[in-house]
C-alpha cells in the first residue's frame, strides 16, 4: 500500500461557502447555489455544465441523495452522494480527490450541505425509537470521556471554558459565520447544563449551511488561478462502536488517533508541521482530546498548553480560526468542506484577521457518529 | 412439600408524602405513600420482585409463571410470557396472566398450588403488581400505593404451605376500571364500605374458619386487604381480631397495592414467621378470598430476601406534586409523544435476547464476553463461535458516565454510564442515585424498566442501579 499515492497529485483551485445560521427562508437548494457559485467564481469558473467532470456531494439530513446537488445546479454530471456521520464533508472531499488521482476526470466540484433547522427543534432531537439507542442526547455520547480524563489528568470545566472563549472570539472575525459574539468565563459559568461537564457554550450550535470546492489535477491547476493549493493527504476511519470497545480507556478517542496517524504518512509531515488546523469542536471537550489524539501536544498534556494559549490566533499553533462549529454551527455534511474552506484561505493568505503568518501546511479534522468515524484533510501550499 | 418454596418484593424507592398531594409542608416520619416513577409499571415491578424472589434459585427450574395484575398496559398481550423472557427462563413455560380483579393475586397463588399438586407443574413463578391511579385530588388517590411481590410455588422445601383456602363470588359495582380509563373509580364509599367491603371480607375469613373448624386465635398473623386504614381497622373490630394478630397493612408508608396488596402482606409476615405458625391472607374484589398457611421449618434456611422490610429502608421523597404528575403522564407535556409506529416488531424479536433479557454472548474461542450479540469478535475476530451469556443477574461496574439535562425525565438530569458487566461494555441509564454520588469503577446491578413511549407504547429495557448489599 503506497501511502503517498495521491500526495500533491489533486489541488483546490475554488472554494465557496454561504453564509452558516438559522437560514429559515433558504432551501438546501439556495444554500448549493450560494457555495457552488462562489466556488466557481473562485477558480474562474465560467461554463461549469462544460468545466465540472463529476459532483461529490455529502450530507446527513437530505433524503434526496446526489439529485438535490444536481437539479439545484442543473448539472447533467455523475453525482455521488456520500454519508459518513460528522466526516460526511471530508470524505466527499475525499472521493473527489481519489477520482482525480487515478485519472478518470480532471475537474470536480466537492459540495457539503445539511438543513437540520427544517426539523422544528432547537437543540439536539433525542429520537429513541430502539430501546437500545445511545440513551441520552448527542452531548452525552461526547462527554463520556470527561469523568475518567478529568480524574487522570487534572483538567477541568476551566480548561473547557478557555476553548468555548476561544472559539467564540475567533467566530467574531469570521464573514459567514452564525455566533459574532465573545463570552466571558463568567458567561460560560452561568450558562445552563447540557450534559455534566458540558454547558451551553461547550456545544457547538446547530445551523443550516453549505460549502464548495472545486479540485482539479494539479497539473491543470495554475490554468485555474496562480495560487492553488494542494492536497497532500486525506483520509477516513471507521471503527467499531467504542462504547462497547473492550480496549476503551475513555481518555482518547481511537478514530482520531487512528485516522491521524494514515493522514501524516499520506502526507509525509507530522503534527509538528502543522501551521494551522480546524478541528471538530462539535463539543468543547472533543477539541481538547483532539489536540492529544493528532500529536499537537503530548497525552495529558493539554491544559498547559490550552493556559499557554498556543491554539488561540497570534498562538503557535492556531486552532478553529473561524470559530470552528461552535460558531458556525454543525450542519453536519457541510463541515468538513467549510473547513477546508478556511484552511485555503489561510494557505492562500486570504484570512483577514484570522490570518497565521506564512502558513504551510494545514490541517482539518472531523469526528462523528458515537463517535466512530474520522476524516482528516492535510493541505498545503503548492 | 407443596407450598411457598421463596418469597420478594419490590417496592418503588419514590414516596410521596400524603401532605405534598395536599399542597403541605412535610414533616420527617409523616404519611406517605410508594410511587412507581415515570421509568417504571406494573411489569417492571414485577420483573424486580421476580428477580428478587429467585435469587439463589436455579431459572431452569421454573416452568411456569402466573403474572397477576390489574394495571398491565396492554389489553392484548400476555405479562406473563413477557416476565418469562425477562427472567431468561426456558423456553417451554407455562404462562398465565390473572387479571381483571382486585382478587387476581391470590386467585394466582392458589392456582399455581393447584397446578403443582395436580402435577401439571413442577414449579411456578407467582408475581401479583399493580400500580392503581385515582384520580388527581380523589381520595382514592391517598389511598393508593404500588408494589409488587413474588412467590415461588414448587414441591420441595416449602417454607409455607397452603392448608386451605374458601372464596365466595359477587356482582357489585363499588370499585372499578373501564378499558382505556387510567384512573380508578368508586361507588359512594359509605355504600363500598358497608355493602360491599366489609361483610365479604368478613364472609370469606369466617368462611375459611367454618370450613377449617379453626377460629382467630390459631392463626400467628391474619393479613387482609382493605381500601384504606379506617375499613381496614373496622374488618379487625367486626372480627374480634387481637392487635398483635393484625398483619401491619402499611397504610401510610406504601398504599394499598390493588391485586398485590394482600400478598405483599404476606411475605411481609414470613419475614418474620416462626416454623408451626399459621398465616391467613385475604383478599378482596367481586367477592373476597382466603388463604391459610401454615410456616414449616425450612423458613429458618430460606437465605435473607429482599421482601417488603428490606424495600421500606430504600426511600426518596418526591420533592413536589408537580414531579409526581410528570412522572405519571397527568400533566401534558409541550412535546407530545412522537405518533411513530414505534419499534419495529421485527428488529424487536431479532434483539429480545438484548432488549428484554439483557443476554449477550461469551465468544468460544477467547472467552470474552460482549453486548449486544455479535457475529464477530470484538477481541479475537473469531466468527459465530458464541454462547449465549445472561447480564441482567451479574454485578457491573461504571465505567465512565455523564448527566445528561436534555433527556426527557420529570427530574433531570438522567445519569447515563457506560458499565462493564464481565468485560462487555454496556451504555445504560443508572438510576436510584443523585448525581453527586456517582463514581467511577462503583459496583451496580441491573433492573428491568422503561425505556421510551415509542409507537404509544411502553418499551422495556434494562437499567443500572447501585449495587445495594
Amino acid at each position: 500500500m503506497a501511502r503517498d499515492a495521491i500526495r500533491d497529485k489533486v489541488s483546490i483551485v475554488g472554494v465557496g461557502c454561504c453564509q452558516f445560521g438559522e437560514n429559515w427562508d433558504q432551501s438546501p437548494a439556495d444554500m448549493i447555489v450560494d457555495a457552488a457559485y462562489e466556488a466557481y467564481a473562485d477558480a474562474g469558473i465560467e461554463k461549469p455544465q462544460e468545466q465540472i467532470d463529476a459532483v461529490f456531494t455529502g450530507s446527513i439530513y437530505s433524503n434526496k441523495g446526489p439529485h438535490e446537488c444536481s437539479d439545484a445546479l442543473k448539472l447533467w454530471k455523475p453525482v455521488t452522494s456520500v454519508s459518513n456521520y460528522c466526516a460526511t464533508g471530508t470524505d466527499a472531499f475525499r472521493c473527489g480527490v481519489m477520482s482525480i488521482a487515478c485519472g478518470l476526470y480532471d475537474t470536480v466540484l466537492v459540495v457539503g450541505y445539511d438543513k437540520p433547522k427544517d426539523r422544528g427543534v432547537a437543540g439536539p432531537s433525542v429520537v429513541m425509537t430502539q430501546v437500545r439507542d445511545l440513551p441520552q442526547t448527542p452531548a452525552g455520547w461526547f462527554s463520556i470521556c470527561a469523568s475518567r480524563y478529568f480524574e487522570k489528568y487534572g483538567a477541568g470545566r476551566d480548561d473547557l471554558a478557555r476553548i468555548a472563549i476561544k472559539n467564540h472570539h475567533n467566530g467574531t472575525l469570521a464573514p459567514n459565520s452564525f455566533l459574532k459574539r465573545e463570552i466571558t468565563l463568567e458567561d460560560y459559568k452561568k450558562a445552563r447544563l447540557i450534559s455534566w461537564p458540558f454547558g451551553l457554550y461547550d456545544c457547538a450550535a446547530q445551523t443550516d449551511g453549505a460549502a464548495a470546492v472545486i479540485l482539479t489535477r494539479s497539473d491543470l491547476a495554475k490554468s485555474f488561478r496562480r495560487d492553488p493549493v494542494v492536497v497532500k493527504g486525506v483520509t477516513v476511519f471507521a471503527g467499531p462502536n467504542p462504547q462497547k470497545d473492550p480496549t476503551m480507556d475513555f481518555l482518547a478517542w481511537k478514530p482520531s488517533i487512528e485516522a491521524g496517524q494514515v493522514a501524516y504518512e499520506m502526507a509525509g509531515v507530522g503534527p509538528e508541521d502543522i501551521d494551522v488546523a480546524q478541528v471538530h469542536d462539535c463539543f468543547s471537550l472533543t477539541e481538547l482530546l483532539t489536540y492529544e489524539d493528532l500529536g499537537f501536544c503530548e497525552k495529558g498534556a493539554a491544559k498547559e498548553h490550552i493556559q499557554d494559549g498556543r491554539f488561540e490566533i497570534g498562538g503557535g499553533l492556531p486552532v478553529n480560526t473561524d470559530g470552528g462549529l461552535k460558531s458556525f454551527g454543525h450542519p453536519t455534511g457541510a463541515t468538513g468542506v467549510r473547513m477546508i474552506y478556511e484552511n485555503t484561505l489561510q494557505l492562500q493568505g486570504r484570512a483577514g484577521e484570522r490570518q497565521t503568518p506564512d502558513a504551510e501546511i494545514a490541517l482539518s479534522h472531523n469526528i462523528g457518529g458515537y463517535p466512530t468515524a474520522c476524516g482528516i484533510a492535510i493541505l498545503g501550499r503548492a | 412439600m407443596i407450598g411457598i418454596t421463596s418469597y420478594g418484593a419490590y417496592v418503588p424507592p419514590t414516596r410521596l408524602a400524603l401532605a405534598t398531594i395536599g399542597g403541605l409542608p412535610t414533616q420527617e416520619g409523616g404519611p406517605e405513600k410508594a410511587v412507581a416513577w415515570n421509568d417504571e409499571d406494573a411489569v417492571t415491578m414485577a420483573m424486580t420482585a421476580a428477580v428478587n424472589c429467585l435469587r439463589g434459585f436455579d431459572r431452569e427450574q421454573v416452568d411456569g409463571v402466573f403474572f397477576a395484575c390489574t394495571t398491565y398496559s396492554f389489553a392484548e398481550k400476555q405479562g406473563a410470557a413477557l416476565l418469562a423472557r425477562g427472567l431468561d427462563l426456558p423456553r417451554r413455560v407455562r404462562t398465565n396472566d390473572f387479571a381483571g380483579s382486585l382478587r387476581a393475586g391470590t386467585n394466582a397463588l392458589r392456582a399455581a398450588v393447584d397446578a403443582v399438586s395436580a402435577g401439571t407443574a413442577r414449579c411456578v413463578l407467582v408475581v401479583a403488581s399493580d400500580c392503581r391511579m385515582g384520580a388527581p385530588g380523589s381520595g382514592l388517590e391517598l389511598n393508593f400505593g404500588d408494589a409488587a411481590v413474588a412467590f415461588l410455588v414448587g414441591d420441595g422445601d416449602a417454607v409455607a404451605t397452603l392448608d386451605a383456602s374458601f372464596a365466595v363470588a359477587d356482582e357489585l359495582v363499588d370499585v372499578w376500571r373501564t378499558a382505556g380509563d387510567p384512573f380508578v373509580h368508586a361507588w359512594e364509599d359509605r355504600f363500598v364500605v358497608q355493602e360491599g367491603y366489609t361483610p365479604r371480607l368478613v364472609e370469606g375469613v369466617t368462611g375459611l374458619f367454618e370450613k377449617t373448624g379453626s377460629q382467630a386465635r390459631d392463626f400467628a398473623k391474619i393479613a387482609f386487604f382493605a381500601p384504606d386504614a379506617r375499613s381496614h381497622g373496622s374488618v379487625a373490630r367486626a372480627l374480634k381480631l387481637d392487635k398483635q394478630k393484625v398483619q401491619e397493612p402499611l397504610f401510610g408508608r406504601l398504599g394499598n397495592s390493588g391485586c398485590s396488596f394482600v400478598l405483599v402482606q404476606l411475605a411481609h409476615a414470613l419475614e418474620t414467621a416462626k416454623p408451626g405458625d399459621r398465616i391467613l391472607a385475604a383478599s378482596y374484589g367481586d367477592g373476597a378470598e382466603a388463604l391459610a398457611f401454615s410456616v414449616t421449618e425450612h423458613i429458618e434456611k430460606l437465605e435473607e430476601r429482599r421482601g417488603v422490610s428490606w424495600h421500606l429502608e430504600r426511600r426518596r421523597g418526591v420533592k413536589s406534586y408537580d414531579r409526581y404528575l410528570k412522572a405519571r403522564n397527568l400533566q401534558r407535556g409541550e412535546y407530545e409523544s412522537p405518533r411513530d409506529q414505534g419499534l419495529s416488531a421485527t428488529v424487536h424479536f431479532r434483539e429480545r435476547d438484548e432488549e428484554v433479557s439483557l443476554v449477550g454472548h461469551r465468544c468460544r474461542s477467547c472467552g470474552a464476553v460482549q453486548f449486544p450479540q455479535q457475529r464477530v469478535c470484538e477481541t479475537c475476530f473469531g466468527k459465530d463461535a458464541f454462547e449465549r451469556y445472561r447480564l441482567s443477574d451479574k454485578v457491573g461496574k461504571v465505567l465512565t458516565y455523564t448527566f445528561d439535562f436534555f433527556f426527557p425525565t420529570p427530574d433531570p438530569p438522567t445519569v447515563v454510564a457506560i458499565c462493564d458487566i464481565d468485560g462487555a461494555r454496556v451504555h445504560m441509564q443508572l438510576v436510584n442515585i443523585a448525581p453527586e454520588a456517582v463514581t467511577l469503577d462503583m459496583p451496580v446491578e441491573f433492573e428491568f424498566r422503561r425505556i421510551h413511549q415509542s409507537g404509544g407504547r411502553p418499551n422495556y429495557y434494562w437499567k443500572a442501579t447501585p449495587l445495594t448489599a
